[in-house]
């Protein structure tokens, strides 16, 4: 079924008290509660009843800092968090149609282990599963497991070579990752298991797999010990920058977050993207480009504008991101949201700036305005979320034809 | 007066990979959805159980070097069920089975902070500490443990995540919007580890959780599993089901609590044992029967023959007697990854019991091993297995039991409208939650400080 070309999609990006450091300091922000289900669900719960897509829920495997590789010292932004692949299952049971997309760090987990997490949290849902796929170059990460060193790279030294070959290598290692979790969420077939009580077989062992994955990092042998998930294959995402993470997008996820500054940019990555995507041979596959915004918003621009340079001010310095920074009305950001799809961009996922106050106002603001404009749905059409993303359920690469 | 009853723990089972599940009753339900998952876990917290436990087997069993068939098999990751069954639960404990020797310490210790933070104080960590290159080869670094090492690396796994739990105090988080002070201390989490198993330093990321830390358990029954337990745990799974082998289990690891400054009451003994009820102790008796036949079918049998025999009997009958050939002793080639393959160390030992027994009672293959497998523990009318359970406690042959239903997700049903009143009837079981927490429950009693530093000397 084609879309119609102004539907667009919709995520929003939790973290923490909202995206701002000094969001926590809002009236209504509730830093204390960081740490409770109940938080989380209340956050999620809105952003279903704004028919959102999807949220995705941010994590690393260090404390949150200012400095790129260690602690900062401070004491006056949200630091500690929980993991947020056990939040996104919490939350499942207590949502219906909005999909759960939790970060996870790459570099030094278990692509076993993640693959059934991430299918555990589909059958929890009812099919609502995806994850972001994360990497780290951090050096206080990789200590906090010590198994590996990260090569110590700033962000001016990504686009030299050996930064290139740096991010190579870590990228390699995370499509080969994601390579890993989806051969094991096919390592069973749909219909492996049968019941079958005349010959007293619970399962035909010809409907399971090994994977046998082989890498330069791990090799995985398989079958899982979760069976299929009911999407076949939760969503795979990623946030990308630059060109090795576009390429990971491209080969190997069904969703790429992007940072475009303007139309001309967006348009620019989306090329690459797509341009990448042919070369991978998965041209005819839909892969869903969304692009980042923070995002404060207030029914008065300048009501929005001002409770950033407030929260600027308490935390000391004007915040910037890897993402466009937006101020203003739920009819601006539309018209914004709507000039920047024109790029290319099949979707948007937009970062609040504090929470809750920002996420109210998508859910309540924004979703309204763009509904007049016939540019979002009205109703929760699908109950997975690649029923949502206009994504069908894939064949099992295992199954005979 | 004698001495006052003691309080029996009870928890549930969720049946996973095992031939004790009858998948084949029309009341058995999936193995997998979340719907199972979550009537057990209801049903439980409506019986005022301690908790729900679920084991963990990180690759699927083979036997004569393909998938093992004739089993449930499959089974959702632990931590991330365990935190959906919280959103269906209020103050039931979530047990979960993680393996030492697969995973590293800073992610599990992580897993195990939030999914105590995210259910507010009901989380456990059952440390098993399985460590067959087989399973390994599903792991970045593959089997890379030697079975000695495996104790070893459990401990300082155990001691590394609790610096790691107890690294953030409890009053941390300020979040004083007014002076803007969210963090107490610049740099909470701070730990430093290295030993031979682990070479970590950092910033634990998660603030201290409801708990302090999870409840530990411990399944093993080997002089290191005991001396483990004794150091370390909180409670015990243990297999020995029987007043005899549970009397002597108690004493032995009881014993043992006070090397390490630690009182009986400080650790739970509790078995995993099955039950069948019926209105009379002579129709549980005819239901456990036709239970334990479900359960062994003429093929399973074959198979489990097989794995004492270590090699191929696929051309036995099940009706028939014992094979006259003996098992090949050496390294086990045929079945791979099932621990109960361990228990048996002297297979031709074994077997010449397994014959005699044979012999004296006339039975066959199929017979034979519902006999020497996987007894029903209690079986009778409610009266009766609520007898058989209190008199088990009070005799001090354990601390309560982990009840395993041999129907998902039903199971647990009958036991908890007809056995569980009489329990409290007889003042041995709560009729309401008294704490909160795991931990509540069990009766542990606060954290004390020290804990971690006599854990890591053990
Ligand atoms: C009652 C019981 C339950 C166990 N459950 C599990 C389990 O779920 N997963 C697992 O990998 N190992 C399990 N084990 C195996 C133990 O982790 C351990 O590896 C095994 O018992 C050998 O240790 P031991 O030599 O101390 O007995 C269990 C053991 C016992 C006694």
């Amino acid at each position: 079924m084609p879309r119609s070309p102004s539907a667009l999609h919709l995520a929003v990006a939790l973290d923490g008290a909202g995206w701002h450091p000094a969001a926590w300091r809002e009236p209504a922000a509730r830093p204390g509660e960081l740490f409770t289900a109940r938080y989380w669900a209340d956050l999620v719960t809105e952003a279903e009843q704004g028919l959102l897509d999807l949220v995705t829920i941010e994590d690393a495997l260090s404390l949150q800092s200012t400095d790129l590789d260690g602690l900062d010292g401070r004491t006056d932004q949200v630091r500690g968090r929980l993991d947020a692949v056990l939040i996104a299952a919490r939350i499942a049971p207590l949502t219906r149609h909005i999909g759960l997309v939790p970060t996870t760090v790459v570099t030094h987990t278990e692509p076993f282990h993640v693959s059934k997490a991430i299918a555990t949290v589909d059958f929890v849902s009812g099919g609502r599963a995806g994850v972001r796929v994360k990497v780290s170059g951090r050096g206080d990460e990789a200590a906090h497991f010590g198994r590996r060193t990260v090569p110590r790279l700033r962000v001016d030294e990504l686009d030299t070579p050996a930064g290139r070959a740096a991010l190579k290598e870590l990228f390699d290692e995370a499509a080969d990752y994601v390579e890993v979790l989806r051969r094991l969420w096919d390592s069973w077939e749909d219909d492996a298991e049968i019941r079958d009580a005349a010959t007293g077989r619970f399962i035909d062992r010809e409907k399971l797999h090994y994977i046998d994955f082989e890498g330069d990092r791990f090799s995985v042998k398989g079958p899982s010990i979760t069976p299929r998930p009911p999407q076949g294959q939760p969503i795979v995402s990623a946030l990308a920058h630059r060109t090795e993470p576009f390429r990971l997008v491209a080969r190997s996820a069904d969703l790429g977050f992007v940072t475009p500054r303007d139309t001309a940019h967006a348009t620019e990555i989306v090329t690459e993207i797509r341009e990448a995507q042919t070369a991978a041979g998965r041209a005819d596959e839909t892969v869903h480009v969304f692009g980042d915004l923070v995002v404060f918003i207030d029914d008065d621009p300048a009501a929005a504008a001002d409770r950033k340079a407030a929260l600027d001010e308490r935390a000391g310095a004007p915040y910037t991101s890897d993402a466009r920074v937006f101020t203003g009305t739920p009819a601006q950001l539309a018209d914004l949201l709507q000039d920047l799809q024109q790029a290319g961009l099949t979707g948007f996922r937009l970062r609040p700036g504090t929470l809750p106050h920002d996420l109210t106002a998508i859910t309540r603001g924004l979703v309204p305005e763009l509904q007049r404009r016939g540019a979002f749905r009205t109703e929760y059409r699908a109950d997975t979320l690649r029923g949502l993303l206009g994504l069908t359920r894939p064949v099992n690469r295992y199954a005979d034809v | 007066m004698s001495k006052p009853l003691k309080q029996i723990h009870l928890a549930a089972h969720f049946p996973g990979v095992n031939n004790t599940t009858v998948w084949t009753d029309p009341a058995s339900g999936s193995q997998i959805d979340f719907s199972s998952f979550a009537h057990l876990a209801r049903t439980a917290e409506r019986a005022k159980f301690d908790f729900l436990f679920l084991a963990e087997g990180l690759r699927l069993r083979e036997q004569n070097n393909q998938i093992y068939d004739l089993d449930v098999v499959g089974r959702p990751d632990t931590f991330t069920v365990l935190s959906a069954l919280a959103a269906v639960t209020d103050k039931l404990g979530l047990a979960g089975t993680i393996n030492s020797t697969f995973n590293e310490p800073y992610d599990v210790a992580r897993q195990f902070a939030s999914l105590d933070h995210l259910s507010a104080g009901r989380a456990a960590w059952n440390v098993v500490t399985s460590w067959d290159e087989f399973t390994g080869q599903n792991f970045r670094r593959g089997g890379y443990l030697a079975q000695e090492d495996r104790y070893e690396r459990a401990r300082q796994f155990l001691a590394a995540t609790w610096e790691l739990f107890d690294s953030w105090q409890g009053d941390e988080i300020v979040a004083d919007k007014e002076s803007g002070t969210f963090l107490k201390n610049p740099a909470p989490g701070r730990f430093d580890h290295h030993v031979s198993q682990f070479d970590i330093s950092g910033h634990f990321d998660v603030p201290r959780s409801p708990q302090g830390r999870p409840v530990i358990f411990q399944a093993g029954d080997s002089e290191e599993g005991r001396e483990f337990a004794a150091a370390g745990a909180d409670a015990i799974f243990t297999r020995h089901g029987t007043l005899e082998d549970g009397r002597a289990f108690y004493a032995d690891v009881k014993r043992r609590l006070a090397r390490y400054g630690r009182s009986p009451d400080d650790l739970k003994i509790l078995p995993g044992v099955t039950y069948v009820l019926g209105d009379t102790d002579a129709e549980a008796r005819e239901r456990a029967d036709v239970v334990r036949h479900q359960q062994v079918s003429g093929q399973t049998a074959i198979k489990f023959l097989e794995q004492l025999w270590n090699r191929d009997l696929s051309s036995y009958d099940p009706d028939g007697p014992l094979p006259a050939i003996d098992p090949l002793v050496g390294e086990n080639t045929v079945a791979r990854g099932r621990a109960s393959v361990r228990m048996h160390r002297d297979p031709l030992a074994t077997a010449a019991q397994w014959r005699a027994l044979a012999e004296e009672k006339k039975l066959s293959i199929r017979e034979l091993i519902i006999e020497v497998t996987g007894r029903q523990s209690f079986i009778g009318s409610p009266a009766t297995v609520a007898d058989a359970l209190d008199e088990f406690v009070q005799t001090d042959a354990g601390d309560g039991f982990i009840l395993v239903p041999h129907l998902v997700p039903g199971g647990l049903d009958e036991f908890a409208d007809t056995v569980v009143p009489l329990l409290q009837e007889r003042g041995v079981f709560r009729t309401e939650y008294e704490g909160d927490t795991l931990r509540d429950h069990l009766g542990l009693g606060e954290l004390r400080a020290g804990d971690a530093d006599r854990r890591a000397a053990s």
